[in-house]
C-alpha cells in the first residue's frame, strides 16, 4: 500500500529516495568539496617558496682550516660549524661510553667515513635555537670542550653531541658530501 | 535585552526621527552605551578596565595604521625604516613611541579586567560566553603583540621570532615541518617578516569584531558587579549615561596621565636596548627575553628542565605555556561556588592574592635569566598556578562558607531597610 503510494509521487523513486534529497546532497556536497579545494593554494603558499628552496645548498671550502681550528658558514639561512678537530679532541669524544648520552650517537655516526676530523654541524641549539658559542676564535667552549650555549646553557661536547643543559638532542647534522678534499657541499 | 525599565530613546528632531525609521544606528548606540543601558549602581573603579582596553586598542589601530604608512616589510630596510620613523618622519618619534607603549598600557589594562573578572567571578553563569570571548581576545592579543615586537627587526624582534616559531618545533613528528610553514623559510627571514606585518595588520581588526561580541554577550545579562548579587529592581541600575560615560572618563584621563608620563618621560623603560641592533641570524643575543608582558608565560615555559614520562620537556614547556592560559577557558567550571563576589568568600579572596603574587613571581623570573635560583622558583610557581586552578578553586568552592550576601544591590548601597533613616523614624532632634 505505501509502495505504491511512494511510487506514484512524481518526486519519488521506487527506492523511496526523493530528486530533491539527492540534489541537495550533491550540491551542498559539490559546493564543500569546491570551496575546501579553495584551502591548497592558501595553505601551500605559506610553504616556503622556489627561491628559498633554491637556496639550500652552498659549497665551502675547507683547504684553509687549521685542526682545531672551526668556521661559520649559511645553510639554510642558519649557521653552521665546520671544525677541523685535533687528534686529542677526537679521542675525547671516542672515550665517552655512547650508551650514557641522552641522545646516543658516536663520532663515526657524526662524521663521513675517514673524515673523521671533520665535524660539520648546525650552529642553531636543539633547545630554542640560539647560536651556540664555540665556533669563533676565543669563544667559550664549555665544559667538554665542544660547544656552550649562553641562553639556556646547554653544553656540547668535541662530537658536537649534548651533555649537559635543557637542549633534547645532539646539534643537528646537517646533509653534506666532499666534492673534492677541500670542497663540502652542504644540501 | 535590557531591564524593563530602561529609557526608552525618544528622538525628537524630525532628521533623527527619519534616520530612526531609516537606520536605527543612533538608537542602537543609545541602548548600548547611552542612557538606555541600565547598569549596576555600585561598580568600583576596577569596572573601569573595559573601557580603557577598548580606548587602548583605538590608541594601537590609530598609531598602527598611520605607522604602516612609512614602514617598510623588508628585511633589507626593515631596521632603517623604523630609525626613519623615529628621525625623519613627522611626529614619527611620537607615534612609534605611543604604539610600542600602547601595546604595554593595553597589557596593563587587560590584567587588572583579567584579575577583576576573576575577583568578582565575572565568568560565572550567565556570564561565561563574556570570559570566553574575553579569553580569545587575550590570545589573538598576544599573538598580535608578539608579530608586532618582530616588525623593527631587530636583535630581539629576530631571536623572539625564533624561539617563539621553535616552540613548534616541538610538537613530534609534524613540529619541524609546521615551523618551516609558518616562517615560510627555514629561519626567520623575508618571508615571515611579510607575513607577520600582513597578519599584524589584520588581527587588530580581528579583535575588534571578537571585542564587539564580547559587549554583545555582556549586554544580554548586564555587568557584574561588586556584591555579586543580580539587579533586582531599579533602583539596583543608573543609566550608563550619564553616570559611567562619567566615571569612565575620569578613568580615563587618570590613565592617560599614567600612559603619557611612560610616552613622554620614559619611552623606553619598558623595552629592551638589544633590538635597536640589526637582526643579525649569525649571533644570539647573550639574554633573550620577551616583552615584560610575556615575561609569567616566558617562566612557565622554562619552569620544564627534565623530561617527563614519555614527553621531553622542551614540549612539555610548549604545553604547560599554553595550557596556562587555555585553564581560563575552563575557569567557569572550576570554580562552582554560587557566590560571584570574592567579598563573601573569605577563603577564595586570600587564594586570589596568593594568585596575584604567584603571577608576579612568575613575571620576575622570565624576565630573569634561566639561571638558579630563578628556575627553581618558576618551578615552584608554575606548579602553584596549575594547582590554584585545577585543586585549590574546585576545593575551596565545594568546602568554603560565604558570608551572607546582601539582598540587593540598593540594600547593599543604602542599607537594608531596617537600618535607613529614611524608614526608621528617629526621636526629634531636641
Amino acid at each position: 500500500m505505501t509502495e505504491t503510494a511512494v511510487a506514484e509521487s512524481p518526486n519519488d523513486t521506487a527506492q523511496g529516495v526523493r530528486r530533491r534529497d539527492f540534489i541537495y546532497v550533491a550540491a551542498t556536497g559539490a559546493a564543500g568539496v569546491g570551496a575546501a579545494s579553495v584551502l591548497v593554494p592558501l595553505i601551500s603558499q605559506m610553504a616556503p617558496s622556489a627561491d628559498v628552496l633554491a637556496e639550500s645548498s652552498t659549497e665551502i671550502d675547507i683547504g684553509s682550516i687549521q685542526p682545531g681550528q672551526a668556521i661559520k658558514a649559511v645553510f639554510h639561512k642558519q649557521p653552521v660549524f665546520v671544525r677541523r678537530l685535533t687528534p686529542v679532541e677526537i679521542a675525547e669524544a671516542k672515550k665517552v661510553d655512547v650508551a650514557s648520552l641522552r641522545d646516543p650517537q658516536s663520532l663515526e655516526d657524526r662524521t663521513k667515513k675517514g673524515k673523521e676530523e671533520w665535524l660539520i654541524t648546525m650552529g642553531v641549539c636543539t633547545h630554542l635555537g640560539c647560536v651556540p658559542l664555540g665556533a669563533g676564535e676565543g669563544e667559550v667552549k664549555g665544559e667538554f670542550g665542544g660547544y656552550f650555549c649562553p641562553c639556556h646553557g646547554s653544553t656540547y661536547d668535541t662530537a658536537a653531541r649534548i651533555r649537559k643543559g635543557p637542549a633534547p638532542k645532539n646539534l643537528e647534522v646537517p646533509p653534506y658530501e666532499f666534492t673534492s678534499d677541500t670542497v663540502v657541499k652542504i644540501g | 535585552m535590557s531591564f524593563p525599565w530602561a529609557n526608552e530613546y525618544k528622538p525628537s528632531h524630525p532628521a533623527m526621527v527619519w534616520l530612526d525609521e531609516k537606520l536605527p544606528l543612533p538608537r542602537f548606540v543609545y541602548n548600548a552605551i547611552g542612557a538606555g543601558y541600565p547598569v549596576p549602581r555600585n561598580l568600583n573603579y576596577m569596572y573601569n578596565f573595559g573601557v580603557l582596553a577598548g580606548f587602548c586598542l583605538v590608541i594601537q589601530i590609530v598609531t598602527g595604521v598611520v605607522l604602516a604608512m612609512h614602514y617598510a616589510a623588508n628585511t633589507g630596510v626593515a631596521f632603517n625604516s623604523t630609525e626613519h620613523i623615529m628621525r625623519d618622519v613627522n611626529w614619527g618619534w611620537m607615534l612609534r613611541y605611543g604604539h610600542a607603549n600602547g601595546a604595554s598600557a593595553f597589557f596593563v589594562v587587560v590584567y587588572f579586567h583579567i584579575f577583576r573578572g576573576f575577583f568578582y567571578g565575572s565568568y560565572k553563569a550567565p556570564r561565561e560566553m563574556i570570559w570566553l570571548l574575553g579569553v580569545a581576545i587575550f590570545l589573538l592579543m598576544m599573538a598580535t603583540a608578539f608579530m608586532g615586537y618582530v616588525l623593527p627587526w631587530g636583535q630581539m624582534s629576530y631571536w623572539g621570532a625564533k624561539v617563539i616559531t621553535g616552540l613548534f618545533g616541538a610538537i613530534p613528528l609534524v613540529g619541524e615541518p609546521i615551523q618551516t610553514w609558518l616562517l615560510g623559510g627555514f629561519a626567520p627571514d623575508q618571508a615571515a617578516l611579510n607575513r607577520f606585518f600582513s597578519l599584524h595588520f589584520l588581527l587588530p581588526f580581528v579583535i575588534l569584531g571578537v571585542v564587539i561580541l564580547h559587549i554583545w554577550a555582556l549586554h544580554i545579562p548586564g555587568s557584574t558587579n561588586p556584591t555579586g548579587v543580580e539587579v533586582k529592581q531599579e533602583s539596583d541600575t543608573v543609566p550608563f549615561h550619564p553616570y559611567y560615560t562619567a566615571k569612565d572618563g575620569f578613568g580615563l584621563g587618570v590613565f592617560l596621565i599614567f600612559y603619557c608620563a611612560l610616552l613622554f618621560f620614559a619611552p623606553n623603560a619598558l623595552g629592551h636596548p638589544d633590538n635597536y641592533i640589526p637582526a643579525n641570524p649569525m649571533q644570539t643575543p647573550a639574554h633573550i627575553v620577551p616583552e615584560w608582558y610575556f615575561w609569567p608565560f616566558y617562566a612557565i615555559l622554562r619552569a620544564f628542565t627534565q623530561n617527563f614520562l614519555f614527553f621531553p620537556a622542551k614540549l612539555m614547556g610548549v604545553l604547560a605555556m599554553f595550557s596556562s592560559i587555555l585553564v581560563w577557558f575552563l575557569l567557569p567550571w572550576l570554580d562552582k561556588s554560587p557566590v560571584r563576589s570574592g567579598h563573601f568568600r573569605p577563603t577564595f579572596r586570600k587564594f586570589f592574592w596568593l594568585l596575584v603574587i604567584d603571577v608576579a613571581v612568575l613575571g620576575y623570573c622570565g624576565g630573569s635569566p634561566a639561571e638558579e635560583p630563578y628556575v627553581i622558583i618558576s618551578q615552584i610557581a608554575a606548579f602553584y598556578y596549575f594547582a590554584h586552578f585545577f585543586i585549590i578553586l574546585p576545593l575551596v568552592s565545594m568546602t568554603e562558607k560565604p558570608l551572607p550576601l546582601p539582598f540587593s544591590i540598593t540594600e547593599a548601597v543604602l542599607g537594608a531597610d531596617e537600618a535607613a533613616t529614611l524608614a526608621a523614624p528617629v526621636a526629634p532632634a531636641e
